[in-house]
């Protein structure tokens, strides 16, 4: 039962076994997991790529100068900066101690998402994850909420840096007016959630009470600082109403208000605790664990840490070890942890995590990537699984011993044809590629 | 231990192996007719695609943003009766003079929603709600179209939810990754034999490699961004000229959601669709003229332009019809007009035509398939919104 948990605990949760993970924490699963909720530092690999700001400066200077300029530095520069966060991040998440507060940063990144299919945010998506989202995956949501909202990335992904307040200084003379876009998203995606019981009026309210929220150095004249900047010129003035509570004119304050109140509103909570539901338990989860989460979530104020302990302790989370399929990302890093291989492949991650349709920071939209079972796993999707799990068997050792790496990875809870036909295999590359292509690795 | 026979049985689940290598990929079907769905995710700004260039209200609701009058720089291509095409899409005008395209204004979902994801689930389920049903219209009517084999078809990396159902499909996407040897995929039907999902997936995959497009090689450089649209529309027209091939396919692209600098981004955006849908025309050769392609987003976007010269969420949106089947050469639709007592909310193009009307008058007279079967088994409760006449040419 143990080693089941600890299975578990380290696909479910983790990120898939390293070699001789799994005997390590079969004394104690949930204790593994229940310390990792923990502050910690950022991973080593980390260490040299540059914040957020950085690229946000670079984008606007380049900018100024026009098109060609903006074409330029993203060509000679700032795409290798997004490489570099690709490759970083998927070596630290392959050697990771502590994958599931890795996991947690991913669930959160997903769930702020800032997409590379702008093109502007690739150079900063990764650094964003790091300064807003990171910091606070066993904080308070209300914080990471905040953090989101007012980082750079996000204001220029979802297009409130430049959202003016028609009656606001800068609109009367420019004639610029409001962009909803942020708005609504922190309504549909972040907070209340779709049926959480906004009109489109609390949408445009809100937008109002967004104006003025933007990076320093977007406009020309602007100090070029590429951190977030209160524009107080371009705010809408006067008071505004959301979700019936009304906000009399305070500037910058307004803003912060709302969302702090978003933050702890009953149809927040509830959305939260599905998605993490979701995405640790099933596609369509026990109604009492979604219940449980929640409830947490409103006692604690939006505690992540006591949520996340929840979360573990839930039984349904131990009782189907395969319930859920894991994305391409997480595909990936687990057959690099399951073989040890810590050293990046000549050509990066880049190439296979493209062929798996999963390449951070690239959601196809401000929703960020789905996480149902058929989302994943379709006719082409999953033949790229297997096509890149025989590709890469082929390059193994010829003499490494597959029934080993079946015991350090899916064997607490490997079927017994699965057993059979690895270890009938007519090549040991080929008894590797059954393994990884076994739905007992692809699922968790 | 499984044995050979298990082995053998298994291959015969799977329709491949030894077994019968070439019947498992024959779809025979019923109709000659082919259709193609484009699904445009982002919310397409109807009012740019299909100008109306006769109005003055369009121009004082855009000051920044209007694809100018017809004979302007950059302007307009005229269309006649007030409308225009935009620029981008010059490709495509020839067609609209031999009257294979067939724009509908003022289309919308039968429900009102702003949010992108409740929209596109509803316009691909098909019914009227968001999550009103697990498949979508697209594998309900194939099951509708009449005769065997893999009718259906989707290409790119999964499989959107406007054909995801019990009707088996057929997939395409470019690899660049070797293929997998059959050996080892025979072993590996095995082992998903208790896992549904897998087993699903793994057969239609096998299957669709037996018969990939001629000529399409592997190689997936030739798809890096930028060129990835044509290479799956060539793919797709060369699966669907074959008589023994698919009959409805559907492609996703994305972008439109153009809150900012919106004319930029629909300059870049549609030549290449402009361009992936010509290459379509061009595979598709002979079948072209049994074919419509109907190009679709969730919802249409503000009259007014916001604050960053683009759009935000609207409602009623346009639709693209086009294709040698298409009875087309007009603007088609009833135009609510965009003074503000017409607009939706004192901010949307009106909605004047359900969606799902053009989506039946389509499926009615291309597939014949009839008013009944479409009400009750494609679009579920649908009555209030009939099959809209005049889309497909006669004869």
């Amino acid at each position: 039962m143990s080693r089941r948990n600890a299975f578990i605990a380290i696909n479910r949760f983790g990120l898939g076994a390293r070699p001789g993970e799994l005997n390590r924490i079969a004394g104690d699963p949930r204790g593994w997991l229940e310390n990792q909720i923990t502050a910690t530092a950022a991973p080593r690999e980390f260490q040299n790529l540059p914040p957020a700001s950085e690229s946000a400066k670079a984008f606007f200077r380049s900018r100024r100068q026009g098109v060609k300029a903006i074409r330029r530095a993203y060509k000679t520069y700032l795409r290798k900066r997004y490489f570099d966060e690709i490759n970083s991040r998927a070596l630290a998440h392959i050697r990771s101690q502590t994958p599931f507060a890795e996991r947690m940063v991913a669930f959160w990144g997903n769930h702020f998402t800032v997409s590379a299919k702008r093109f502007f945010i690739s150079p900063m998506a990764g650094a964003y994850e790091r300064e807003a989202i990171r910091p606070h995956i066993f904080g308070r949501f209300e914080d990471m909420l905040l953090a989101a909202v007012r980082h750079p990335a996000m204001l220029l992904y979802l297009d409130n840096a430049g959202s003016v307040g028609p009656n606001s200084i800068a609109g009367r003379i420019i004639k610029r007016g409001l962009n909803e876009n942020l708005a609504r998203e922190i309504l549909e995606l972040h907070t209340l959630g779709v049926g959480g019981g906004y009109s489109q009026n609390d949408v445009t309210e809100f937008a109002r009470i967004l104006t003025g929220w933007s990076v320093g150095g977007i406009g020309k004249r602007q100090k070029l600082t590429g951190v977030f900047n209160y524009v107080g010129f371009a705010h809408e003035p006067g008071s505004k109403t959301l979700l019936g509570k009304r906000y009399t004119e305070a500037g910058e304050a307004e803003g912060t208000a709302a969302l702090k109140a978003l933050a702890r509103h009953p149809s927040t909570a509830r959305f939260l605790a599905t998605k993490l539901a979701r995405h640790f338990i099933a596609d369509d989860p026990p109604k009492d664990a979604i219940r449980h989460l929640e409830r947490r979530f409103l006692a604690t104020d939006g505690d992540l840490a006591e949520v996340a302990k929840t979360l573990i302790r839930l039984a349904p989370t131990w009782r189907e070890p395969l319930a859920k399929v894991k994305t391409g990302y997480e595909y990936a890093i687990s057959i690099f942890r399951a073989l040890g291989v810590d050293r990046q492949p000549r050509k990066g991650y880049l190439p296979i995590l493209f062929a798996l349709g999963h390449v951070p920071f690239t959601a196809p939209s401000p929703k960020g990537w789905p996480d149902r079972a058929g989302d994943w796993i379709a006719p082409e999707s999953l033949m790229r699984r297997i096509e890149l799990a025989r590709a890469m068997s082929t390059r193994l050792p010829r003499r490494i011993n597959p029934g080993r790496f079946v015991e350090s990875t899916i064997a607490p809870i490997a079927g017994v044809d699965t057993r059979r036909l690895v270890a009938r295999a007519p090549s040991t590359d080929e008894a590797m590629a059954l393994l990884f292509s076994s739905p007992e690795f692809q699922r968790r | 231990m499984p044995t050979r026979r298990d082995m053998l049985k298994a291959m015969a689940a799977a329709g491949i192996g030894t077994l019968a290598p070439v019947g498992a990929l024959m779809a025979k079907a019923s109709t000659d007719s082919r259709l193609v769905v484009v699904v445009l995710r982002g919310g397409l700004d109807g009012l740019s695609v299909v100008p109306p260039t006769g109005e003055r209200d369009y121009y004082r609701a855009r000051p920044n943003i209007a694809v100018p009058k017809p004979g302007a720089r950059r302007g307009a291509l005229d269309l006649g009766g007030g409308f225009g095409l935009h620029p981008g899409l010059a490709p495509l005008l020839p067609l609209y003079r031999e009257l294979s395209l067939l724009p509908i204004q003022a289309v919308g979902l039968q429900a009102r929603t702003r949010s992108h994801f409740d929209a596109q689930d509803i316009l691909e389920n098909g019914t009227s709600r968001p999550r009103g049903a697990h498949d979508g219209w697209l594998n309900r009517s194939l099951a509708a179209i009449g005769g065997s084999g893999r009718l259906g078809l989707s290409v790119g990396h999964g499989v959107p939810l406007i054909i995801r159902g019990p009707a088996p499909i057929r997939t395409w996407e470019p690899s660049f990754l070797p293929r997998a040897d059959t050996g080892f995929l025979d072993r590996l039907a095995v082992l998903y034999q208790g896992d549904p999902l897998f087993a699903k997936a793994l057969k239609a995959a096998r299957i669709s490699a037996l018969a990939g497009p001629d000529g399409m090689g592997r190689s997936a450089k030739r798809a890096a961004p930028g060129n990835a649209g044509k290479v799956l529309a060539r793919a797709m027209g060369k699966l669907l000229v074959q008589e023994a091939g698919p009959r409805i396919a559907v492609i996703e692209v994305g972008g439109w959601d153009t809150h900012v600098a919106q004319a930029g981004t629909l300059g870049q955006l549609l030549p290449k669709l402009a361009e992936g849908l010509m290459t379509l025309k061009e595979a598709l050769g002979p079948v072209w003229d049994r074919t419509a392609i109907v190009a679709v987003s969730e919802f249409g976007r503000t009259v007014a332009e916001n604050g960053g010269r683009g759009t935000d969420h609207g409602t009623a949106g346009m639709v693209l019809l086009l294709g040698g089947a298409v009875a087309g050469g007009r603007v088609a639709g009833r135009w609510p007009g965009l003074s503000k007592r017409a607009l939706f909310e004192d901010r949307d193009l009106m909605p004047t035509t359900d969606i799902r009307s053009v989506f039946k008058g389509i499926l009615r007279d291309h597939f014949e398939i009839s008013e009944a079967r479409l009400e009750d088994r494609i679009f579920p409760g649908s009555r209030k919104a009939p099959a809209m006449a005049g889309l497909i040419r006669k004869g």
